[in-house]
C-alpha cells in the first residue's frame, strides 16, 4: 500500500487528522483507468479524489494541465478551489490551481488556454467549450486525471451525457487519462460506473462507510397545516424556533417561488432578527455570492434555498436541514439531509415540513422509506441523440475530423456504447445538411467533406456553435431592476412579466417590489410596495413523486385508521372516506363536482406529475371528441383535474386502454409537451439557437416561435431526426407513458365514479394547483368568442354598428359567410 | 369558411380566418408579409437550417384562399419574400404553384422593406396600389384610407390563451396580419402599433374563425 509522502502525513498529523479508509483506497488505486467512489456527504470525498493528484504533483516536474475537476455547479468549483488551496499552501506544494466557468473573465480564459494551470476546476459546459477550440490538443496534451464530482447529479441529466462525450474526446487527446467519479449514495452505483467507464474497459467501484442513519422526523406544529398550497406559512413560528435552537439551518424548498414566499414570511415573523439569507437560481449572481460568503463566514443562522444548494458545497457547520414541502423522491431527500453535519460518523439531523395536508401523508411515507433505505430511481435510457449532434458540431469547431474515428470515440461512452453506425450517420447528416427529406440547403451546408475529412463550411459558424454549447434549458427570463439602478435584483420569467400591469407587486429576493415598466428587456420596479404581493413564478424543475412513494401512499390509504398521522390529517382522510372514497391501488377513483361555474372531474391515478399531465392531455382529447367541451386541466402527482362546459357522467369509456393508446399516437403529434420538448431538443441539437438577449431585443415581430417550426416539420417531414428524438424524449421524461401503462395494468378497467355536489376533501388542494393547461378546442373557441363579445359589450358595441360607420352599409355582427 | 365582414371608408371588406382580406365588390384578395423563402435567408445569414417547408405551406394556404374566393386580382402587400436574394432560390415546384395561382388574374407585388425591388416571378411590381377608393401599401402612412401590413399585429384576449395573429383596423386604416408561415407578431397594444389608430380600434383574430374584438 503506497504510504502517504511524509510532507502529507505531517500535514495530516499537524491537523490531528488521519486518512479515512476510502481515501487510502483511492490512493492505492490511483492507477486505475476508471474509478467510482460512493461516499456519504461529509466523508472527505473531494479530498479522496484529489489526493492522488496532489501527491503526484508534489514531486514537481509536471508541466501543463495535470487534473481536470468537473462539478455541476460553478459555485462548487470556486468552493473547491478555496478548500484545495489550504493544503497546497500549507504544504508549500508547487501546484497552480485555477477555476474556469461561465463567470471567468475573457482575459483569464485566454491566458488559461495559453498556459493551463496544473489543476483546472470547471463545469461540463465550460469543458465542452474548451474541447471546441482548435488548440484543444495542446491544452490537454499532458492531462493525467479527471475528477467528476457529484457525478450522481450529472448522471441523471443530459449534462452528464455531454460530459462523458467530452471525456471520450479528452481520452483521444490524452490516452493515459484516468477517470475518477465521486458520488453520493445512490440506488444504482453500477449504472453510474457504466457511464463513467471508457468502454470496453470497466470502472471499479469503491464504497466508503455510509455512516450512521440520519435522524429524520416530521416537524410537529400546534398550527394546522392548510388544506392546500405550498407556502407552509403555518410552520413559520416552529421553524424559527428550530433555527434559534441550532447553529446553522438549511431550509430547502422545491420551487423558487415557494422559497421566496417562505423567506418573506420568515422575516415578517423574525422578531429576534436572526440573520437569515435566501439563495436560489433566479437571484442575481452578486446577491447569491454575498449569501454564500456570509454562510462560509458563519454569519448566517439559516438559508432559505432550493436545489441550487443541493450539491456538496461545504457550507460550514450546518447542523439542521429542514425540507419544506413533500420531498417527492426519497433519494433526493437523503442527499439533502446529507448536507447537515459534516462531521463524519455523526448522524445528520433533518425535519420535514409538509406544506399541506396531503403532503403530510407523503412526508410520512417518505420517512418510512428513508428508514427502510428504500431508494428510488429509474434506469437511464440510451444516450440522447440531440446531445450527440451538439457533440459533433463541437468536434467540427475544433478542426477537420474523420467520421469513423469520431464514431469509434463516441462508442467508448457508456450511454452511446450501443449506438449504431446508421444512427450516428443520421446525426452527422443532420449536422451537415439539416437532414431534411427536401434537400434545400446544398449551398448552406453546415459541415462539408473535403479529402475524406469533415469540416465547417464556414469557419465563422464556430462562434455561433460555441455560444450555444450546453444542454441546460433556459427559460425566457427578464432581469428585474430597481428604477434608475443598473444592478439587477434577479430574474422573472417573461411569461410572468407579461401578466404584470403597472402597480402590481411581486416578491423577489425576499422583498416586495412594485412593477413600473418594461424597459430595454428588463422589468423596472420600485420599492413602493403598497399592495399584497403577487407571486413571482419561476420555471422550477418539478419532480414527479416516484413510483415507490406513490405505492407507499396508496398502501397507507388502505389502513382503517392512521395513528402515525397527525389527528387533523387522519380526520381529513376519514372525511374523504365518508363523503367520497379513498383512492385504491387497483382501482381508479373519479370524482365529479361543480366548482367555479364549471364542471370539474378529478381522476386519481397516482402515476406521478408527468404521467398525470399526459393523462390530462389524453383524457381531454377524448372528452373533446365526446363533445364534453373540456377547457383545461391541471395535474398533480396523484391526480388530474379537468374542467369543462359539460359534466362527465360516465368516465369508463375514457379509460379504454386501446383507445388511450391509439389516441396517444395521434395526440403525441400536436400537444404542448411535445412542443416544449421539441424546443429543448432542437436547441441542443443546433437546429435553433438559444433565445439570446441581443436577438430578442431587435424587432420582436421578426422572431417566430419554435412551435411553428414543430408544426411545419410534423406536417412535411414527420420522420425527421429531431422529431424522432423529441418523441423518445417525451416518452421517457415529460410524457411518461410508461407510468400510465402501469396504472392501466394495476387498475384493469376498475373505475369508481363519485358525483358530488361540491369539491371533495382530497380534491380541494388540486383546485388551487398552479400550472393549468388550456385546451385549444371547441370549448376554448367558444370562450374566445365570449371574451370578445364581452369586450364589445363593455365598449357598448354589442349590437350597434361600428363607431362612425353607417350601420346599413356596414353590418357589424358576427356572421359566417360561406364562399 | 368562418369569415367576418367589416367596413372601411365605405367599402365592405371580408377578413378570412387565414389572415387574407377579401374585397368582394372589387374581387380583390389581399395578403401581407408572406416572407417566402425565409428559411433560405436564415441559413444564408446564420448557418441555421430550419425546416425548409414554410414556402410550400404558405403557398398552399394561399391556394386554398384563392380557390375559395376566385379573385380577379391578388395583392401581395409587401415582404412577400424574406429578401430579394431569397426570391431567386424559390424551388421549381413552388415556382410552378405560384404561376398556376397567377394564371387568369392580375397579380400585384407591393414592395416591402424586405423586398424593395422587382422579383422575377410574373405579376406587376408596385410601390402602392389603388382600387375601390382604398390604397394598398406595405407600411401605414398618414394618407388614409389605406390597407397595409408590415407590423404583423397579434392580440391576446383576457382569459383566452396565447396571442393570435390579427387584423387591426379603425375607420381609416386596416393593418393585415402576417400571412407567412414563419412569422411572429407584434401585440396591437405595443405603442408602435397602437399609435397608428384612433380612439376605438378593433382587431379580428385569425384561427379557426375570424373573431372580432376591440383593443
Amino acid at each position: 500500500m503506497p504510504a502517504l509522502p511524509p510532507r502529507f502525513s505531517d500535514w495530516f498529523a499537524s491537523r490531528g487528522w488521519s486518512l479515512h479508509p476510502h481515501q487510502q483506497d483511492m490512493l492505492d488505486r490511483a492507477d486505475a483507468a476508471s474509478l467510482l467512489l460512493i461516499a456519504p456527504t461529509g466523508g472527505g470525498k473531494t479530498l479522496a479524489g484529489f489526493l492522488p493528484t496532489l501527491t503526484e504533483l508534489a514531486q514537481g516536474g509536471h508541466t501543463g494541465l495535470h487534473t481536470l475537476y468537473v462539478s455541476p455547479l460553478k459555485a462548487l468549483a470556486a468552493d473547491i478551489k478555496r478548500n484545495l488551496r489550504a493544503p497546497v499552501n500549507e504544504m508549500d506544494l508547487p501546484i497552480r490551481i485555477e477555476d474556469r466557468t461561465g463567470d471567468t473573465s475573457y482575459t483569464q480564459k485566454r491566458r488559461q488556454r495559453a498556459d493551463p494551470p496544473h489543476i483546472l476546476l470547471t463545469t461540463p459546459e465550460s469543458l465542452a467549450l474548451l474541447t471546441s477550440y482548435e488548440d484543444a490538443p495542446r491544452i490537454f496534451a499532458g492531462l493525467q486525471r479527471i475528477v467528476v464530482d457529484e457525478i450522481h447529479a450529472l448522471a441523471e441529466s443530459k449534462r452528464g451525457d455531454q460530459l462523458m462525450l467530452a471525456l471520450s474526446r479528452l481520452q483521444a487527446l490524452a490516452p493515459g487519462l484516468r477517470r475518477v467519479g465521486l458520488s453520493a449514495t445512490v440506488e444504482d452505483p453500477a449504472g453510474i460506473a457504466f457511464q463513467l467507464a471508457s468502454h470496453p474497459n470497466p470502472c471499479e467501484i469503491l464504497y466508503a462507510d455510509p455512516g450512521p442513519d440520519a435522524d429524520i422526523s416530521m416537524l410537529v406544529t400546534e398550527e394546522l397545516p392548510p388544506w392546500s398550497g405550498g407556502g407552509a406559512a403555518y410552520a413559520i413560528p416552529a421553524v424559527l424556533r428550530e433555527v434559534e435552537r441550532h447553529k446553522t439551518t438549511l431550509i430547502f424548498h422545491n420551487t423558487r417561488a415557494q422559497a421566496e414566499i417562505f423567506f418573506r414570511n420568515l422575516w415578517l415573523a423574525n422578531e429576534g432578527d436572526l440573520p437569515i439569507g435566501i439563495h436560489h437560481g433566479s437571484l442575481d449572481r452578486a446577491q447569491r455570492e454575498r449569501v454564500e460568503a456570509a454562510m462560509v463566514a458563519g454569519q448566517l443562522r439559516a438559508i432559505v434555498c432550493t436545489g441550487s444548494l443541493d450539491l456538496g458545497i461545504d457550507w460550514g457547520d450546518v447542523d439542521l436541514v429542514i425540507q419544506v414541502g413533500a420531498p417527492k423522491n426519497v433519494k433526493r431527500l437523503i442527499q439533502r439531509i446529507g448536507r447537515a453535519n459534516h462531521r463524519y460518523n455523526a448522524p445528520s439531523k433533518a425535519l420535514l415540513v409538509p406544506a399541506n395536508r396531503f403532503e403530510i401523508v407523503e412526508c410520512v411515507a417518505a420517512l418510512q422509506a428513508a428508514r427502510d433505505h428504500d431508494l428510488d430511481g429509474d434506469p437511464k435510457g440510451p444516450g440522447p441523440r440531440d446531445v450527440l449532434c451538439q457533440h459533433i458540431l463541437i468536434r467540427a469547431c475544433a478542426g477537420p475530423f474523420d467520421d469513423t474515428e469520431l464514431f469509434r470515440e463516441i462508442r467508448t461512452v457508456g450511454a452511446y456504447h450501443t449506438l449504431s453506425r446508421a444512427a450516428f450517420d443520421d446525426c452527422l447528416d443532420f449536422c451537415a445538411t439539416g437532414g431534411y427529406a427536401l434537400r434545400a440547403y446544398d449551398r448552406w451546408q453546415r459541415l462539408m467533406r473535403t479529402d475524406g475529412l469533415w469540416h465547417l463550411r464556414d469557419p465563422r459558424a464556430a462562434q455561433r456553435i460555441r455560444m450555444n454549447i450546453g444542454t441546460i434549458q433556459d427559460t425566457d427570463t427578464l432581469k428585474v431592476r430597481l428604477k434608475g439602478n443598473f444592478k439587477p435584483l434577479g430574474e422573472v420569467e417573461e411569461a410572468f412579466a407579461a401578466t404584470l400591469t403597472p402597480g402590481d407587486t411581486f416578491l423577489i429576493g425576499g422583498e416586495v417590489v412594485r412593477y413600473e415598466s418594461l424597459r430595454e428587456m428588463s422589468v423596472e420596479v420600485t420599492r413602493r410596495a403598497d399592495k399584497q404581493p403577487r407571486i413571482a413564478t419561476f420555471m422550477g424543475t418539478k419532480f414527479a413523486t416516484s413510483t415507490q412513494l406513490s405505492q407507499r401512499i396508496l398502501a397507507m390509504f388502505r389502513q382503517e385508521d392512521w395513528p402515525e398521522l397527525p389527528g387533523h390529517t387522519a380526520e381529513w382522510l376519514h372525511l374523504q372516506r365518508k363523503v367520497s372514497k379513498l383512492p385504491e391501488a387497483d382501482r381508479i377513483l373519479v370524482e365529479s363536482f361543480p366548482y367555479d361555474g364549471k364542471c370539474h372531474t378529478v381522476f386519481y391515478g397516482f402515476a406521478g406529475r408527468n404521467a398525470q399531465q399526459t393523462l390530462g392531455l389524453l383524457l381531454t382529447q377524448r372528452m373533446e371528441a365526446l363533445g364534453l367541451d373540456p377547457l383545461g386541466f391541471v395535474a398533480t402527482d396523484y391526480a388530474t383535474m379537468v374542467w369543462g362546459l359539460r359534466p362527465v357522467t360516465d368516465p369508463a369509456p375514457l379509460f379504454q386502454a386501446d383507445d388511450l393508446r391509439d389516441g396517444f399516437e395521434t395526440w403525441l403529434q400536436g400537444n404542448a409537451v411535445m412542443k416544449r420538448t421539441f424546443r429543448a431538443s432542437a436547441t441542443i441539437a443546433g437546429l435553433i439557437e438559444r433565445n439570446l438577449p441581443q436577438a430578442r431585443k431587435s424587432g420582436r415581430q421578426a422572431t417566430f416561435s419554435s412551435d411553428i417550426l414543430y408544426d411545419t416539420l410534423s406536417k412535411y417531414d414527420p420522420d425527421h431526426l429531431i422529431l424522432r428524438v423529441t418523441r423518445e424524449e417525451a416518452l421517457r421524461g415529460l410524457v411518461d407513458f410508461g407510468r400510465i401503462e402501469e396504472m392501466l395494468a394495476r387498475t384493469a378497467g376498475r373505475i369508481d365514479h363519485v358525483s358530488l355536489r361540491r369539491v371533495s376533501p382530497l380534491a380541494a388542494p388540486i383546485c388551487l394547483e398552479p400550472g393549468r393547461v388550456p385546451i385549444k378546442g371547441e370549448g376554448r373557441e367558444r370562450l374566445v368568442e365570449e371574451a370578445a363579445a364581452k369586450l364589445l359589450e363593455t365598449a357598448g358595441l354589442a349590437d350597434n354598428g361600428k363607431p362612425g360607420a353607417d350601420r346599413r352599409a356596414s353590418p357589424l355582427h358576427l356572421w359566417g359567410k360561406g364562399f | 369558411m368562418n369569415t367576418l365582414d367589416f367596413p372601411l371608408a365605405g367599402a365592405t371588406l371580408t377578413a378570412l380566418p387565414s389572415g387574407g382580406l377579401y374585397h368582394a365588390s372589387a374581387r380583390g384578395l389581399c395578403v401581407s408579409d408572406l416572407h417566402l423563402c425565409k428559411s433560405e435567408r436564415i441559413a444564408r445569414r446564420t448557418g441555421l437550417m430550419v425546416p425548409p417547408y414554410e414556402t410550400r405551406d404558405t403557398l398552399d394556404r394561399l391556394a386554398t384562399d384563392i380557390a375559395a374566393t376566385d379573385p380577379a386580382v391578388v395583392i401581395c402587400l409587401g415582404d412577400s419574400f424574406d429578401d430579394i436574394a431569397a426570391s431567386e432560390t424559390l424551388d421549381d415546384a413552388c415556382r410552378e404553384t405560384l404561376m398556376a395561382l397567377q394564371a387568369g388574374r392580375d397579380w400585384i407585388w407591393i414592395e416591402g422593406n424586405h423586398d424593395p425591388g422587382p422579383v422575377d416571378l410574373g405579376g406587376t411590381h408596385l410601390a402602392e396600389y389603388r382600387a375601390g377608393g382604398l390604397t394598398y401599401r406595405h407600411i401605414a402612412s398618414a394618407e388614409t384610407p389605406e390597407i397595409s401590413g408590415h407590423y404583423h399585429p397579434k392580440i391576446a384576449l383576457p382569459g383566452a390563451g396565447a396571442a393570435r395573429a390579427c387584423f387591426a383596423f379603425d375607420d381609416a386604416r386596416c393593418i393585415l396580419p402576417a400571412y407567412g408561415t414563419y412569422t411572429g407578431g407584434l401585440r396591437v397594444t405595443d405603442p408602435a402599433l397602437r399609435r397608428l389608430f384612433g380612439p376605438r380600434p378593433h382587431a379580428i383574430l385569425t384561427g379557426r374563425r375570424a373573431i372580432l374584438a376591440p383593443f
